[in-house]
């Protein structure tokens, strides 16, 4: 103002100046008083975190020393010691997956062991598979129901379980604006929990309903912890992420079959090698009656439906 | 070079001095925006605290308001290009002395996109992971990548512009066409441009029926062509009334030509979409029959619509015959186009794709309260920003800040203080 102020200024000069500090102080306190609630933040990133570089361009020793800080931090927070790993893609496998539809019968046992051993959220609960109650005579997915209930198989329905189809051409890889999400060389298309920005451009991208946001930080109690994690799959996830199905890749680049294909009664779930001529999956899609679920969209599936003649 | 930099940080620094200026009115305009900002900034501090699920939003319906008022308000600002378009291709000269009001708008409008965007990110924390060369910018694959370029570009390019050309008027030269004409016409194809990209962010997902049409884009020009000259004349009215800044009726008039046509064509493209869902009937009709009828007895977005149906035709009607000729009539049109258009490509355009979800599910979506407050918020961090940019922008266009530190200067705005602003004149 001093540009403005001459000497014998008005008294209403002075006034203004009493008004405008009067308005400064009431905007400062009232500043603070919205940033308030900002003192009950519990996960700030550490600066480590924070300007941490793409999975890609990690070196070893980097590696190394995240998977150990993941490692501390699961301690600290659930009281036991994990085994964090990070298995790399195996040369010459390409995975792929078949479910018998005509043999499912919606018991949803792949659902629960799915959440288990990938430490899902249970609360909010997050599941990675979702199993839809078909009407039998119908393909239409608008008439299924996933909130079923009761005894199944029920009469006059089939059940079609649809969990990430590690699409070839995947819209969700395109979509994502930073990289965060990509596709392995063994097919499995992987998150990177730690540069994702919760953009969900990917959720809207995919045609499958597959993928999942941590509307808030997951919960999962203490003894049902899976200690076994792979670092681009079961580890916790933080709060403001997407994840989804990875082939459970920590078991499947082992040598162990996805949780999901473990754990099914009836025997539904086949899970291989597609480059392996002799391998069960590779068996299947060429002798029984195969299709991928919209495939209209041009995805390309690394998840097939069959069933038996 | 530093010396120029200086000059320019004391016009600015002169300019800001002048937005404490003005009467009761002003003030309480200016409190009551920074309230609503305010309630906004708490709202966002409680999402961040507690993650996204304050919204409404859910695994299935994963987008909500923010992404809708983003689309809505990327349109205002290409709009900006509509009032450059006449003056510098037609040289055209009705429209010339309010360019300047277009791009401060184009400017306030995009800090509010960059803020509804931020908004909805579950990590801004990670915001550096977009920034091109020091993240990991997906580009040019990613079409929200191209997007993140579009509008920072468009914000520097009309920063560029009114920042150079209201500074030649302070220093009463004439603006070298250098500084300015080549960013004038980068602009207009870049005004077109990030309200294309936009659409194709919605375009080109092939699991999405809804949006995967090639109408959208076309559809969003024409009725950010509507929204945007349509805010523009509600805002030189104001301008008029409030200070000494003169804008003829002939260049609100020529506004309401534009208004008028793209109206007309926002309605065409309308019906031709609903053409090809409804007559076709085809299983991709699902999402449209969700917005406009309901679908298996869920009807969340039924009012939404159809209140933009009412308001879109009322507008139309009012657009095209011979009432909107009257101001009052005009500016009532433009509220109605206004609104309207805001719920059709908001919820009537990003909601209703993710419904039912791509496994038939039905999950409705209804925003919370803690939504609604960080939307005015940002609303209300707009305005106040576009109504900081005209008083620092007007009294430099009235001549009344000059770099002459007169005596003359001191006794006007001290006037200004006085009374209300317009006795300044």
């Amino acid at each position: 103002m001093s540009e403005e102020r001459k000497p014998g200024e008005p008294a209403n000069e002075i006034s203004r100046r009493a008004f405008l500090a009067a308005l400064t102080t009431s905007a400062v306190t009232a500043t603070a008083a919205a940033l308030s609630p900002l003192k009950d933040v519990v996960d700030l990133p550490t600066l480590e975190e924070f300007l941490r570089l793409h999975y890609k361009e990690l070196t070893p020793e980097d590696k190394k020393a995240i998977l150990e800080r993941i490692a501390a931090q699961v301690e600290k927070d659930y009281g036991v010691r994990p085994n964090v790993t990070d298995p790399p893609p195996i040369p010459g496998v390409e995975f792929g997956y078949a479910l018998n539809i005509g043999r499912c019968i919606g018991c949803r046992k792949c659902v629960y062991a799915c959440a288990k051993e990938n430490n899902q959220s249970r609360n909010p609960q997050i599941q990675y598979i979702r199993v839809l109650q078909m009407r039998k005579g119908s393909i239409d997915v608008e008439s299924a129901k996933t909130d079923y209930e009761g005894e199944v198989p029920k009469d006059g329905f089939y059940y079609m379980p649809v969990q990430c189809h590690q699409c070839r051409k995947a819209p969700c890889v395109k979509a994502c604006p930073v990289q965060a999400t990509w596709q392995e060389p063994d097919g499995i298309v992987v998150i990177d929990y730690n540069w994702c920005i919760g953009c969900r451009y990917c959720m809207a991208a995919c045609p499958y309903g597959a993928r999942r946001f941590n509307f808030e930080k997951p919960e999962i109690p203490k003894d049902e912890l899976n200690p076994e994690m792979g670092y681009l799959s079961n580890r916790p996830r933080p709060k403001g992420v997407v994840e989804k199905c990875h082939f459970c890749l920590h078991r499947t680049r082992k040598g162990k079959y996805p949780a999901c294909v473990e754990v099914c009664p009836t025997g539904s779930r086949k899970f291989g090698n597609l480059l392996d001529p002799d391998s069960e999956i590779a068996n299947i899609i060429k002798t029984k009656r195969v299709y991928v679920l919209k495939e209209e969209v041009g995805t390309l599936p690394r998840f097939y439906y069959y069933f038996n003649l | 070079m530093t010396q120029a930099i200086k000059d320019y940080a004391v016009f600015v620094g002169r300019c800001a001095r002048k937005t404490l200026d003005g009467d009761w009115r002003y003030y309480l305009w200016m409190t009551a925006l920074t309230a609503v900002s305010l309630l906004g900034l708490n709202a966002y501090c409680k999402q961040l605290v507690a993650g996204l699920t304050v919204t409404g939003m859910s695994d299935q319906v994963s987008w909500g308001l923010y992404i809708a008022n983003f689309t809505f308000l990327v349109g205002m600002a290409a709009a900006a290009v509509m009032l450059v378009v006449p003056v510098y291709v037609y040289k055209d000269e009705t429209l010339h002395d309010v360019v300047i009001f277009g791009e401060l708008l184009a400017v306030a409008v995009i800090v509010m996109c960059l803020l509804f965007v931020t908004a909805d990110l579950g990590r801004p924390d990670r915001f550096w992971h977009m920034i091109p060369g020091i993240g990991k910018f997906n580009w040019p694959i990613s079409m929200l990548s191209w997007d993140v370029i579009v509008l920072n570009g468009y914000l520097a390019l009309n920063v560029q512009i009114s920042g150079y050309l209201v500074y030649m008027v302070y220093l009463k030269r004439k603006p070298a066409k250098i500084w300015y004409i080549p960013f004038v016409f980068i602009a207009m194809f870049w005004a077109i441009s990030i309200h294309t990209v936009t659409a194709f962010l919605y375009v080109g997902l092939g699991g999405r029926p809804f949006w995967n049409s090639a109408i959208v884009a076309p559809r969003f020009l024409a009725s950010a062509f509507t929204a945007g000259p349509g805010f523009l004349i509600l805002t030189l009215q104001v301008i008029r009334r409030l200070s000494s800044y003169k804008v003829t009726d002939k260049a609100l008039f020529m506004l309401r030509d534009i208004v008028q046509v793209s109206m007309i064509i926002n309605v065409f493209l309308l019906l031709c979409e609903l053409f090809k869902e409804f007559y076709t009937d085809s299983a991709h009709v699902a999402s449209a029959k969700y917005l406009f009828f309901g679908l298996h007895g869920h009807y969340g977005l039924v009012p939404w619509i159809w209140t933009a149906m009412v308001l879109d035709s009322a507008a139309l009607i009012l657009l095209v015959l011979p009432f909107s000729r009257r101001l009052r009539y005009l500016s009532l049109a433009c509220v109605l186009a206004i609104v309207g258009i805001w719920i059709e490509k908001g919820m009537g355009m990003v909601i209703p794709a993710f419904i039912p979800s791509p496994l038939g599910e039905i999950v409705e979506y209804f925003p919370t309260l803690n939504e609604w407050l960080i939307c005015a918020g940002i609303w209300g961090f707009g305005m106040l920003l576009y109504t900081i940019l005209l008083k620092m922008t007007i009294p430099v266009l009235t001549g009344q800040l000059t770099p002459r530190e007169s005596a003359a200067m001191n006794i006007e705005s001290k006037t200004v203080w006085h009374g209300n602003f317009r006795d300044a004149a």
